[in-house]
């Protein structure tokens, strides 16, 4: 294997420049397509708004269906807002050397696709402008929300995860906007000395900074893996044939961190070619995120077997017609995700150049979240169409509102990153530093091979 | 004084007119949503009329389950609502739905088995003679909240007032739904199962009683009698 860090021979501020190309002044093309996706997303906003203003009629829930694309968008959004602040927390803490130029990316990712996700079980309110009904706020109501409410667990659960991650991607941030503040003029300097705060990176701030970042990858992991099992419970609680499963939550788990692998590869890939990143995410990040997307692949196919072995066998007849209809009504849905979640990506992860190959993992990742928002939508819809009593079976198919908030919801997600990625360092510059100073290229006989240097007694948590 | 409000529909006795679903209508003020709408499964009818049809050798049967609400004592529905719109009325033991509260997750809609609960996808708006028969005993349902039957909770307020201005106690039968007060073979009964001589009370020691989806622990108040058919008829 031929791996050369060509970045190693840059000195710091060429690095730096290097690896901030994302914050340079926008071109004309920036603007054109910021400038598109602008107009999407208000375009969006245009129909809600429509939707608000003429009632829930002009999507295609009915009475079987009550809840339908909106809440297909919020699973699919909080799940791929998973991979980010996990896969970071656990390489943080796992100390995957492999991990620096990943992390940024990631990180900003789960905050920005948490906000997207976030608007949608508001959105989907039959009156969404008295969304703040269910708030606990001392009102003049004189009622609390109901605690008992999945749905206000789901509510307490989002805003905590969104709150953390976001203090997660600013925390990572702050050694970065230091290095920004020192090269930036103009109102960004004002801007990142203000969010810098002060930091100067001296050794005592460094010691203390990796120390509250192993606390904070530590703490935000359960966060992490509570909110999905809370989502997974506003399905699971319910009494609904299919839905009414105990192995809901891992589940849950399990296929919000593997769609948001697929994500996190999706994005990265996009950086690279956007911003020209090639020298730092090289085919070995993607190889190594490649063989995580695989890992998950047979974590997620494991737990969707195990949910649907025992149905089988139990054969209860009102979960049973849910399972029927998979192979009826939903056979579509049911053919899509099993083969974008696990007989495409399954074989072509196990290859060692597919993975290796950008464009191949890129398409792979793609099909992966097809298949994951498939996924959603066949939990979602068809245990709703099959419910307890026969003689209110339905279907349910989005109308053009409900397709336009999918296409609003990608495009709200690609302008706060392009948003993101233009005001702030999209990869870890100190990090990458930090990378860089404990590998080395040796040559080893004819080959050239990267080592890590690292000392004794650093695997607790301690930097040197 | 609590009352435990239950209502016992007797299988044997309906014919499936379709009376109750007309008299609900009009006493509760449902919109009619027309051919379009019901066709898109957008009826907001309170109590439907359930058609099963049973090949018995030759002939075919129909059975009919008239479906109001069931006010389950252990209501699925009311622990899933996040803003208590629809909770358990411990004077009157109905589940209750407060309109102004509801803020419509549809969660409530989801998560009830008998799927009896109806969202108001629209403004329904009444054409101009018809906004004159509204019933003025209760709302007229806003867009975007849940509804459902109420065992006419209003006909239970006047009955109550009634008794207290009175002095007395609500007689077995004052206090009857819209549902069961039209019924024509009198299949829908309703009644207190606190009072023991209520009719409701003698038809709950009914052998063909049974509840529907009684294996949820659902509890409903709402109660059938089985239709039996001797051999031969």
């Amino acid at each position: 294997m031929k791996s050369e860090n060509h970045l190693s021979r840059l000195d710091e501020s060429r690095l730096y420049e290097e690896l901030s190309r994302s914050n340079l002044p926008p071109t004309k093309r920036w603007y054109a397509g910021t400038g598109a996706l602008l107009l999407a997303v208000l375009l969006a906003v245009a129909i809600f708004t429509y939707m608000m203003l003429t009632g829930l009629g002009v999507t295609g829930l009915n009475r079987p269906v009550m809840w339908g694309v909106m809440i297909i968008l919020f699973v699919f959004w909080v799940g791929l807002s998973h991979s980010g602040t996990l896969i970071s927390a656990i390489l943080r803490l796992t100390r995957a050397t492999w991990r620096a130029p990943v992390l940024r990316g990631a990180e900003a990712m789960t905050a920005l696709a948490l906000m997207v996700g976030g608007l949608y079980p508001l959105m989907h309110l039959g009156r969404n402008w008295r969304f703040y009904y269910i708030l606990p706020y001392p009102s003049e109501r004189q009622l609390w929300p109901n605690f008992r409410s999945p749905l206000l667990w789901d509510a307490v659960a989002i805003t905590t995860y969104l709150t953390g991650s976001l203090l997660f991607l600013y925390f990572g941030m702050i050694p970065d906007l230091a290095l920004a503040r020192d090269h930036a003029v103009g109102w960004r300097k004002k801007l990142y000395t203000f969010l810098a705060a002060g930091f100067r990176g001296t050794h005592a701030e460094r010691r203390r900074y990796h120390v509250a970042s192993t606390i904070f990858a530590v703490l935000i992991i359960p966060v992490a893996v509570s909110v999905h099992s809370i989502v997974s419970w506003d399905f699971a609680m319910a009494m609904v044939p299919g839905w009414h499963s105990t192995i809901f939550a891992p589940y849950f788990v399990a296929g919000a961190i593997y769609s948001g692998i697929a994500g996190v590869i999706s994005v990265m890939v996009v950086l690279r070619r956007a911003f020209r990143l090639e020298k730092v995410l090289t085919a070995d990040h993607f190889d190594n995120l490649g063989k995580l997307l695989l890992t998950f692949t047979l974590v997620w196919g494991y737990f969707y077997f195990s949910d649907y072995l025992t149905t089988w066998y139990s054969q209860f007849p009102e979960d049973w017609e849910v399972i029927h209809s998979y192979f009826g009504h939903y056979f579509p849905l049911f053919a899509t995700l099993v083969c974008c979640n696990f007989l495409i990506p399954f074989p072509l992860l196990c290859l060692r150049k597919v993975r290796r190959s950008i464009p191949a993992l890129f398409a792979v990742s793609l099909v992966v979240n097809v298949g994951m928002f498939t996924e959603r939508a066949q939990i979602v819809v068809p245990s709703l169409a099959r419910r307890n009593d026969p003689s209110i079976w339905g279907t349910y198919f989005p109308t053009w509102v409900e397709i336009s908030f999918i296409i609003g919801s990608i495009a709200m997600f690609a302008l706060i990153y392009v948003l993101f990625s233009k005001l702030f360092p999209v990869v870890a510059v100190s990090d990458v530093k930090e990378q860089l100073f404990h590998t080395t290229d040796r040559t080893v006989g004819g080959a050239n091979l990267s080592t890590v240097v690292r000392g004794e007694g650093e695997e607790g948590g301690r930097e040197p | 004084m609590k009352r435990r409000w239950a209502m016992v529909i007797d299988m044997d006795l309906c014919t499936g007119c379709g009376a109750c679903v007309v008299a609900c209508v009009a006493e509760n003020n449902t919109p009619t949503v027309g051919e379009a709408e019901a066709g898109k499964g957008r009826l907001m009818h309170w109590i439907r009329v359930v058609r099963y049809f049973r090949k018995e050798h030759a002939e075919t049967r129909a059975i009919f389950v008239a479906t109001p609400c069931m006010h389950c004592e252990k209501a699925p529905c009311e622990i899933v609502c996040p803003v208590y719109a629809t909770y358990h009325d411990e004077d009157d033991h109905v589940n209750a739905m407060v309109y102004n509260r509801c803020i419509g997750t549809r969660y409530c809609g989801n998560n009830c088995p008998y799927s009896v609960r109806v969202f108001n996808w629209w403004d329904y708006k009444r054409e101009k003679p018809l906004d004159e028969q509204l019933n003025p005993d209760l709302t007229v349902r806003s867009r975007g909240v849940m509804e459902k039957c109420s065992y006419c909770i209003q006909r239970i307020r006047r009955g109550k007032e009634a008794a207290l201005k009175e002095g007395r106690d609500i007689r077995d039968g004052e206090v009857l739904p819209a549902c069961a007060q039209t019924c024509p073979p009198g299949a829908i009964q309703f009644g207190d199962l606190n009072d023991p001589g209520s009719a409701v009370s003698r038809l709950m020691k009914d052998p063909r009683r049974f509840r529907l989806m009684e294996h949820l622990g659902t509890e409903p108040s709402t109660v059938y009698l089985k239709k039996l058919r001797a051999q031969g008829r």
